[in-house]
């Protein structure tokens, strides 16, 4: 279980260092996700026990926003004197990006097929 | 309040201990509630918890770097838990590759709409350019977000704090919308909830499903190179033309 949280926290480290060195713009855990990734198709297979440590952090990804979106109350006093503007932008905003991309999916057709993957 | 007491107080108002025990009850807590009323959507445990939490520092007038040197414990496990994403990905891999089309152009529709339609609402409604740039990337990931905030001239905390509510309002009402529209697919759900939501609608979408999860997971990705790459350079030319 070491093994696995270490290996995916050297996934994580090789992906931020390349980020760094490269100056991709992209995060360095995604950079770490393709790694594993890749590393997971050469091998053929997930061992159990990256199983064992990943489905606990997947099953709660939630809670791991908590802390950084606490983080809005340092900026109450922006979000309230500009509040309508920043209310428009997240909600309808966000909502419309929601829609646009599900319908465009679904539209091009390549998700045509199988109705049984609901 | 006698003396003992009041060094209680202190040191529950400044101990990472108790910052981060707060943190896992408040939301433990929350998602056995959630859980127990059916999982309705208004009570996400995100939301609540981020409220509730939130609630209590302003109350007992904490502030958030206090807060946060307990909660970072948390904060710290989203990157590890972003590379084990690739275990759903890898398990779905055969479905992601025959939607490889729809993913290419649903990325460019998407991306474009999350920007375009909140930059517009919010320059009608009166937005400086200020904030106009600090709300632009706010369907990416944060990490990326902020970076590009900062190019665009934007404030990269408020951006921070605005993708987290983008977030929020994609988890909590995202559904809802898909719902409506017929949008039915595990895929284009997870895409699209990915998409404008980032990672805390990839949190709603592995709750639907490893499917929805897998596609949502990619369409962070997706959304963070394309933006990353179009928005800034698109910025510049509106700016000049302008």
């Amino acid at each position: 279980m070491i093994a696995a949280f270490t290996l995916l926290l050297v996934c994580q480290l090789v992906g931020e260092v390349l980020v760094r060195g490269f100056g991709w713009p992209v995060p360095g855990p995604v950079v770490g996700m393709v790694i594993l990734f890749v590393g997971l198709v050469v091998r053929g297979g997930v061992p159990p026990s990256l199983d064992r440590v990943a489905a606990p952090l997947l099953q709660h990804f939630a809670l791991l926003f908590v802390p950084a979106g606490v983080g809005v109350i340092a900026h109450l006093a922006l979000i309230e004197s500009e509040w309508l503007p920043l209310a428009l932008a997240v909600v309808p905003g966000t909502l419309v990006a929601v829609l646009v991309t599900g319908w465009t999916l679904q539209r091009v057709g390549a998700v045509a097929g199988d109705a049984a993957d609901r | 309040m006698s003396e003992p007491s009041g060094a209680l107080w202190v040191y529950l108002g400044e101990s990472p201990l108790a910052a981060l025990t707060l943190t896992l009850v408040v939301y433990l807590g929350c998602h056995g509630l959630w859980d127990r009323l059916g999982r309705p959507a208004l009570l996400n445990p995100v939301l609540v918890a981020i409220v509730l939490i939130a609630s209590v520092l302003l109350a007992a007038g904490i502030n958030y770097a206090t807060y946060f040197e307990g909660a970072q414990f948390v904060h710290f496990l989203l990157g590890p838990a972003t590379v084990a994403l690739a275990l759903p990905f890898y398990r779905e891999l055969e479905r992601l590759r025959r939607s490889a089309l729809g993913l290419t152009v649903a990325v460019l529709c998407g991306s474009a709409s999350a920007v375009l339609v909140a930059v517009g609402l919010a320059w009608v409604a009166g937005a400086t350019p200020e904030i106009l740039a600090s709300l632009a990337p706010k369907s990416v990931t944060t990490p990326v977000a902020m970076s590009i905030s900062q190019e665009l001239g934007g404030v990269p905390s408020l951006t921070a704090a605005l993708v987290v509510l983008t977030g929020i309002v994609g988890a909590v009402l995202g559904p809802a919308v898909l719902d409506l529209a017929k949008i039915r697919d595990a895929r284009a759900r997870g895409f699209a909830l990915g998409l404008a939501a980032h990672g805390v609608g990839t949190a709603r979408a592995l709750q639907a499903g490893q499917t929805a999860g897998a596609f949502a997971g990619i369409a962070i990705g997706a959304n963070a190179v394309v933006t990353a790459t179009l928005l800034p350079l698109l910025w510049r030319l509106v700016a000049d033309g302008g």
